[in-house]
């Protein structure tokens, strides 16, 4: 079930230097076999013209043992994969997704060569007969921008933007023709838009370049002429000799050439790479290995030929020609040798290395895909109304050349009139353009210029700084702040807030995004009794039959055991039961693959438990995290495992050292499912050890307590633990020597050795006797079941995507609340073939069909899915979305991309949000809408990829349905509030057109003209789009639900798009009739008789437009802070206070002098005050009547829990019963709520399954449900 | 152990109830609790308004005459026809006559109507130059482009005032004259021309270019009048504060009006005998026909009109006012039943419960 030791990346030196024949144990493909010393002096030392061909020819070397020379496919990521058997080439989709999967095939113009020839230390050949290549230096470059390239590449940026040229366009257009409106009214803004742009740009490269700076100056040490140069990581060309100390992280991509030891390897974690935390061991080949100081390094000379840069992270194929005494030898480099950019050294004290490949061609920038633009659906939409919007002048042009055909008779006579000489209103002989073509082009782009005020300029910039201020909430949020790590969240892209609102995928890595990456032992079954460990101490939790207070039987560590007389068991069994256990717990040291490394007495030991537990000194590294639980869990009970030096491991038992000889070791593989090692114990005896999954044990066992251990497993299973059980076999010698010569010959098979290795090893590990379990917890990160279980109610799908094995993701899966016990889990794994995978997928889809009535859990693994994408796209989502939670494992970081990908270009195009935390997700993390980086123990590489950075799974519940929501009403508002408010601010305009001939005379005055979005009504929209808040954040973080009343962007919808439309178009009607009637035939509104003229009447209307507009944003407002207060009256009483200004004065720089004193005489007419309350009321009353109607009679759910707020008061909230007034509504909420999740579903059996668990304590919405369900149930 | 404390939440945020967004607020709910009683008085309140008004308005009269003179519509169509002629006879006079049977209460204001007269064309509108107006003596020799083609005439001299405007200024003259009695000779009834523009124009926004000589013509010298006029600015009325650009008729003509439907004030009559009203009596009023309409369709009429504190005799902001105050009462009416019911579906369901 777990994985015993599926990574086992210890790549046995001792095999490597025994000879070819082990070779081919180590799970990396040499490119080139091992050549003897000889036969590479016969190739010759220059670059081989044929070697590049190789991995491309593969069937030039076709032959039985030659299969491993193949290059490593793309699907070969996945680093445990044992099989080796070529698989079909289209089924490595990921390599054509590599950017320079065909460079590996040899075509390869870009560069010179196919291979790069690197002089160590850049030594090159005295004779001259070298062409020297030229490689990058090692600057990595994030930023965009130089300070020569800035203006005008930004610039070209931002008018790529069709906003941004769309309002070039205009502003060109007003420069050109006469226009009604001057080209200041249009050109300002977007010159203030294009500059603040581009200072916040600007300053975002900056911050690029300083962390670029940072990386690049980052000091290294250098061997130069013979001694060690510190300089800037910058600086290291290719073929420098690097040397790097513990725990410093690799500044370029090395050629291991010697560490501190003797045999030349070094442990390294690739954790920020790829997200595996194990140890990895990497050598050094020997003839370098020795040149352990700089002096002798000096002495090498030597060439490494490799392949240009790739991406994969796994292949690397090259060879190191050295020449040492007037001989060359051959050696050939894999990956084992190559240390990659970004890893991390580990465990060894210093190594030495050569740069291979420098800056932007090491495998960790090639592996960054660029990262694109996202944009929100918001914005999309926007883009679409901003078309639509576009052709409306063209139409209203079209429609007012209509009316202008009948108007021309008119001025067809007043034509002629003007011939004869007689006096007409001179208008019409200002007709410069007689050329009808140019006339009418000339008029559409006046109209069009008149018009494109219903996308103002000013809504993408509020629009952009409502984004750019709003995200400034989410890092400042306290509860989004992890107070351990003191980290708080971190925004990346401010474009996305609303996206957080409309998420209906969550993707989500497993290890170190729902767990905390740290495996601890929990439980274990001894030979059918049940321990637990409490504080370091075994604790039995089985009935014992007579234990009273404080009595409980204690299994602290073996001194306890062997003396203790709390064991009530009788005396004869006392001895046979310390043995069990004393075997279990040497089993639990013996049967593993940790490594061990004592830690540099100088050095700070970064083992989580070492601080406080005895053996300090010690640390262990693992590949999977659960041995190395068990191993600590086993020192902690006081059998310490010490080390492994050559063939022995030593245990510490009780503080005796005692030696076991390691005869052999039988690998996990995942057909097995188990481990199992074969040890001679210092008496002689030798044991069988193994650990496995219980399926995979508990068969083949003869003896111990089966029935019960398989119980306790299970019970261990529920709690979500990953079990492992232990067993063992004493062999007899002869046993053994049987066992001895099958593996022998198994192992030295050439043909079908993996067969043969299955049979002995099966022949091997039977008959075994069960010791008991252990259950290892990898710890669930607070809150991750709530807040997966809060996503599922909020409408969201959860997939989890894992590296990890089927196994361990099924039992995290399974203890974090994505699988319920009561789903009906399919499994779509292990398939080898396409008409396989998709007799599979159909068998999945009839079966979903079939059993409906229970939730259904899918688990794919990478090759299957792989599989299931080639072909059988569509069958494969058919299945998906059918189930309610999906699981992928063993997935390459492509892929995940990869599939959310495919989820993104569905049918629904759901938006998509992808959690994780290392640098494997990254790719995922950029391909998903909306990406979010857990900042966790792996590096920052997710954090800095990411939009959002989190420190903890669960803030991702305040994040979206608290943040998410807020921001997705505030943005949707916003948008839409500003097509109303520019319908309404532009249909009077239109309307006007009827009345003047269609010449493009503007109602309003040019400077209103301009401020209108600018000044007068722009402040409370923003304000509001900043702090609203329409339901408590409390409610909707407790009411999951209320998510789905946004989803699918249904704020803006077509059906709230067209009110708010025609809202502002009977508005706007509203305005301009009403002061059309109002002065009826053009009568006098003053009490002195005099008359009004066209400029008043559009002030007239635009007194009543400001103050409509600016109510109406009152109106839906819910949360009135003092600076809405401020904003809203404030913008009322600039707009009186500034009219009055404006119009009190001549202003000199002024042309005309329009508005001269028209303001103040509005103000002095008694019909136009009362004509103003009119018109604004009447606006609003339609406004208000229908939010009235609405809210009694179809309450949304929001609505509903806005009053639930209202009545009850925050008392409510914290007391969870709202007895007092707020009883009525609650209860409806209950009900809703009900509704919503539909009564005794299966997810509210499984939630009262787990209702005695201490999760919910907190969580009052699902307490609520519970006892809800308790009553309807 | 204070400074670790420190450094622990170095990025901590602020706990301000700003940034944790708990800025103490007022929420309401627009509900119909709330919304009820505020429709039943804003209804109230709009009705009561509304008659106000309505009554207000009704007491305004108004008394106008169409004198386009299309045939057969009193002496005007000699004019009339004259105006689709080559060359209108210089002041072609015609007159209207009436009868008031009571008094036509005061302050009575003379305006003239023209309609289909787009004063609001925007090539129209923006043919002026504010600067001239305001007698900035550079201005005046250098009008602005704006007023091509009046901005110039064919000789070169500058046109003040400039522009399409002030090209097309209404010159029809009216004067009245009022016989008490049957037989009695007609008395001229004094018009009041001045006051009839907005103070701050002819004060302020209109001046005249500083005088030459103590003359208004010389200060004009060398400019012409735009090319329909007959006579110069200057001489526009032989009152010297009101003549040049402060003329109150040409004042009145640049401020453009709204619709092509437009009435501008022509003269208040608040004179003497006149001051309470016109008395009953015939009347008669002597026009002075220059201005030609026809050729766009357009008609001039002469009203009458005494006006109230809110202006001239519009009825529809009473009418207004009482429309929309029913509504918000039957709104209000409609809300409560649904409210009511509401209440009971609430407490139906409650009891099913």
């Amino acid at each position: 079930m777990i994985g015993v030791c599926g990574r086992n990346e210890r790549v046995p030196v001792n095999q490597q230097q025994a000879g070819s024949s082990t070779v081919g144990e180590s799970r990396y493909q040499f490119l080139w076999p091992r050549t003897t010393a000889k036969a590479a002096t016969e190739t010759g030392a220059g670059p081989v013209p044929d070697s590049p061909a190789l991995p491309s020819s593969p069937g030039r070397r076709a032959g039985p043992g030659q299969r491993r020379l193949l290059p490593a496919r793309a699907s070969d990521f996945l680093p445990s994969r044992r099989s080796w058997a070529p698989r079909p080439p289209a089924g490595s989709g990921a390599a054509s997704a590599s950017p320079r999967g065909n460079r590996t095939r040899g075509f390869d113009p870009p560069h010179q060569s196919d291979t790069r020839t690197i002089y160590i230390a850049n030594r090159f050949p005295q004779n001259g007969l070298y062409t020297p290549q030229k490689f990058i230096d090692n600057r990595i470059i994030s930023s965009k921008y130089t300070v020569w390239n800035f203006v005008p590449k930004n610039l070209f940026e931002q008018f790529r933007r069709v906003a941004n040229f769309y309002f070039l366009i205009i502003f060109l257009v007003q420069l050109m023709i006469d226009t009604p409106t001057s080209p200041i009214t249009s050109g300002l803004p977007l010159f203030f838009v294009i500059t603040v742009t581009a200072i916040k740009q600007g300053y975002e490269d900056w911050l690029r370049h300083n962390s670029d700076n940072e990386v690049n100056g980052a000091p290294v040490y250098v061997v130069r002429s013979g001694g060690l140069v510190k300089t800037r990581s910058k600086n290291i060309r290719v073929g420098d000799i690097v040397r790097i100390a513990k725990d410093e992280i690799f500044p370029a991509d090395l050629v291991l050439l010697s560490s501190d030891r003797l045999d030349g390897s070094c442990h390294v974690t690739t954790a920020s790479l790829d997200g595996e935390t194990n140890l990895k061991t990497h050598v050094a080949v020997p003839e370098t290995a020795v040149l352990q100081t700089v002096a002798s390094l000096d002495t090498l000379i030597a060439v490494i030929e490799c392949q240009q840069p790739e991406a994969d992270l796994y292949r690397f194929m090259g060879r190191m020609i050295i020449t040492q005494q007037m001989e060359e030898i051959v050696r050939p480099l894999g990956p084992e040798s190559l240390l990659l950019r970004g890893a991390r050294l580990k465990n060894t004290k210093e190594i030495f290395g050569v740069a291979i490949y420098t800056g932007m061609e090491t495998k960790m920038a090639l592996n960054y895909k660029s990262k694109s633009q996202k944009r929100s659906a918001v914005e999309k939409v926007n883009q679409n109304w901003q078309k639509m919007a576009e052709s409306t002048p063209e139409r209203w042009q079209q429609q007012g050349e209509r009316f202008k055909s009948a108007a021309s008779c008119l001025k067809a006579l007043t034509n002629s009139c003007a011939t004869q000489g007689i006096r007409e209103p001179e208008l019409y002989k200002i007709e410069v353009l007689e050329d009808k073509i140019l006339r009418f082009i000339s008029d559409f782009l006046a109209f069009l210029v008149l018009y494109n005020f219903i996308i103002p300029i000013s809504l993408y910039v509020t629009v952009e700084m409502q984004k750019f201020l709003g995200s400034f909430f989410i890092g400042w949020d306290l509860d989004l702040y992890h107070e351990e790590s003191d980290q708080k969240a971190q925004v990346n892209t401010s474009d996305l807030n609303e996206e957080l609102g409309q998420v209906e995928y969550v993707f989500t890595d497993k290890t170190g995004t729902l767990t905390e990456n740290e495996m601890q032992f929990r439980e274990c079954s001894i030979n059918g009794i049940k321990y637990q460990e409490i504080n370091g101490r075994l604790v039995s939790e089985g009935p014992t039959p007579d234990s009273s207070d404080g009595n409980l039987p204690y299994l602290n560590s073996l001194p306890h055991l062997t003396t203790s007389s709390s064991f009530r068991t009788s005396p004869e069994s006392e001895t046979e039961l310390i043995k069990e256990h004393d075997l279990f717990f040497k089993a639990v040291s013996l049967c593993h693959t940790v490594q061990i490394s004592s830690v540099q007495t100088d050095g700070i030991g970064d083992g989580p438990w070492q601080s406080n537990l005895a053996p300090s000194q010690l640390e262990y590294y693992a590949s999977s995290p659960d041995e190395k639980a068990l191993v600590e869990a086993a020192a902690r009970i006081g059998i310490v495992f010490i080390g492994n030096s050559e063939e022995t491991m030593e245990v510490k038992t009780l503080g005796k050292l005692e030696r076991y000889k390691l005869l052999h070791i039988l690998e996990f593989d995942s057909d097995r499912r188990r481990m199992s090692v074969i040890v001679q114990a210092p008496s002689g005896e030798k044991f069988l050890f193994a650990k496995g999954a219980e399926s995979s044990i508990l068969p083949n066992c003869v003896g111990g307590e089966i029935e019960k251990t398989r119980i306790h497993v299970d019970e261990f299973a529920l709690k979500g633990l990953r079990t492992l059980c232990m067993a063992y076999k004493r062999l007899t010698s002869k046993e053994y020597e049987a066992i001895n010569r099958r593996l022998f010959e198994a192992r030295t098979a050439l043909q079908q050795r993996e067969e043969k290795l299955a049979d002995v090893f099966h022949f091997i590990e039977k008959d075994l006797i069960l010791l008991g379990a252990t259950a290892v917890e990898d710890r669930l990160q607070d809150r991750v079941r709530e807040t997966i279980e809060a996503l599922r109610m909020a409408g969201i799908k959860v997939w989890v995507l894992t590296g990890d094995k089927h196994e361990t993701a099924v039992s995290v899966s399974l203890s974090c609340g994505h699988f319920h016990r009561t789903m009906n889990i399919l499994e779509l794994i292990n398939q080898k073939s396409d008409s396989q995978c998709a007799e599979q997928l159909r068998q999945l889809a009839r079966r979903i069909k079939e059993d409906h009535v229970i939730q259904h859990g899918l688990v794919v693994d990478g090759t299957s899915l792989s599989l299931a994408l080639r072909e059988h796209e569509k069958l494969f989502m058919e299945v998906c979305r059918n189930c309610s939670a999906v699981l992928c494992c063993r997935m390459a970081p492509l892929q995940k991309a990869k599939v959310i990908r495919l989820i993104k270009i569905s049918p629904e195009k759901p938006i998509t949000l992808a959690v994780g935390d290392g640098a494997n997700d990254v790719s995922m993390i950029q391909e998903a809408h909306v990406g979010i980086g857990i900042m966790g123990k792996e590096g920052r590489q997710a954090a800095r990829n990411s939009d959002y950075a989190i420190a903890r799974f669960k803030f991702l519940s305040k994040l979206l349905f608290v943040h998410g929501h807020f921001y997705y009403i505030r943005i949707a508002t916003l948008v839409q509030y500003f097509f109303y408010k520019n319908v309404c601010f532009i249909t009077p305009q239109f309307l006007y057109q009827f009345y003047c001939l269609f010449s493009q005379q503007t109602l309003y005055d040019s400077v209103y003209l301009t401020l209108y979005n600018i000044c007068f009504t722009s402040l409370p929209i923003l304000i509001y789009s900043l702090l609203e808040q329409h339901i408590d954040p409390h409610v909707l973080q407790s009411k999951p639900t209320l998510y789905r009343d946004i989803s699918k962007n249904r704020q803006l919808s077509i059906k709230t798009f067209l009110y708010w439309t025609i809202l502002g178009f009977s508005h706007a009607f509203i305005f301009f009739y009403g002061s059309y009637f109002l002065i009826g035939k053009d009568i006098s509104l003053l009490g002195n008789g005099q008359m009004f003229g066209n400029w008043t009447f559009g002030t007239l209307v635009f007194t009543v437009m400001v103050i409509t507009v600016t109510v109406k944003m009152a109106l839906e407002t819910h949360f009135w802070t003092w600076i809405n207060h401020l904003v809203t009256w404030g913008s009322i009483i600039f707009y009186f206070v500034f009219s009055l200004f404006y119009g009190g004065i001549l202003w000199p720089f002024l042309s005309s002098q329009n508005m001269y004193f028209v303001f103040i005489q509005l103000l002095s007419s008694g019909s136009a005050w009362f004509a103003i309350i009119l018109m604004v009321v009447t606006c609003l009353l339609l406004d208000i009547v229908k939010k009235v109607f609405e809210r009694q009679l179809h309450p949304t759910n929001t609505e509903k829990a806005q009053l639930i707020k209202a009545n009850s008061s925050v008392k409510c909230l914290d007391s969870m019963c709202c007895f007092s007034e707020g009883e009525t509504a609650c209860a409806s909420f209950g009900r809703m709520l009900e509704r919503v999740v539909g009564r005794c579903s299966p997810t509210h059996v499984s939630r009262s399954w787990s209702a005695s668990d201490p999760f919910y304590t907190n969580d009052r919405s699902i307490l609520t449900l519970s006892t809800m369900d308790s009553s309807t149930c | 152990m204070t400074w670790s404390a420190t450094a622990r939440g170095a990025h901590q945020p602020d706990n301000t109830a700003f940034t944790q967004q708990r800025l103490p607020a007022w929420q309401p709910l627009l509900s119909a609790s709330i919304a009820l009683p505020l429709f039943f008085c804003a209804g109230l309140a709009f009705i009561g308004l509304g008659l106000g008004l309505f009554y207000s308005s009704n007491g305004i009269k108004e008394l106008e005459y169409d004198y386009t003179g299309n045939p057969g519509t009193g002496n005007c169509s000699v004019c009339a026809l004259a105006d689709q002629g080559r060359a209108p006879p210089i002041r072609c006079s015609c007159a209207w006559y009436f009868s008031l049977p009571e008094l036509f209460p005061g302050p009575v204001y003379l305006y003239y109507e023209l309609t289909n007269f787009y004063q609001n064309n925007r090539r129209y509108g923006v043919s002026r130059d504010d600067s001239q107006l305001s007698g900035l003596p550079s201005a005046l020799r250098h009008p602005a482009n704006e007023c091509a083609p009046y901005q110039r005439r064919a000789t070169g001299l500058p046109i003040a005032p400039c522009g399409a405007i002030a090209n097309s200024l209404f010159n029809d003259t009216f004067s009245l004259w009022h016989q008490r009695r049957p037989g009695e000779p007609y008395v001229e009834v004094p018009l009041e021309r001045t006051g009839i523009a907005w103070w701050t124009d002819c004060h302020v926004k209109f001046r005249n270019p500083p005088l030459v000589n103590g003359s208004l013509a010389l200060a004009f010298r060398g400019t012409a009048p735009p090319p329909n006029w007959h006579r110069p600015v200057y001489e526009l009325s032989p009152d010297p504060n009101n003549t040049g650009f402060i003329n109150q008729d040409f004042v009145v003509w640049m401020r453009t009006a709204a619709l092509p439907t437009f009435r501008k004030l022509y003269a208040r009559i608040r004179q003497g005998n006149y001051s309470a009203g016109l008395p009953r009596g015939a009347y008669r009023v002597n026009i002075t026909y220059n201005y030609p309409v026809r050729a766009f369709g357009g008609h001039k009429r002469i009203v009458f009109s005494n006006i109230s504190w809110m202006g001239g005799k519009n009825p529809f902001l009473g009418i207004a006012y009482l429309v929309v105050g029913s509504l918000c009462i039957l709104m209000g009416f409609v809300m409560l039943v649904v409210y009511i019911r509401y209440q009971d579906q609430n407490d139906e369901e409650e009891d099913e419960e």
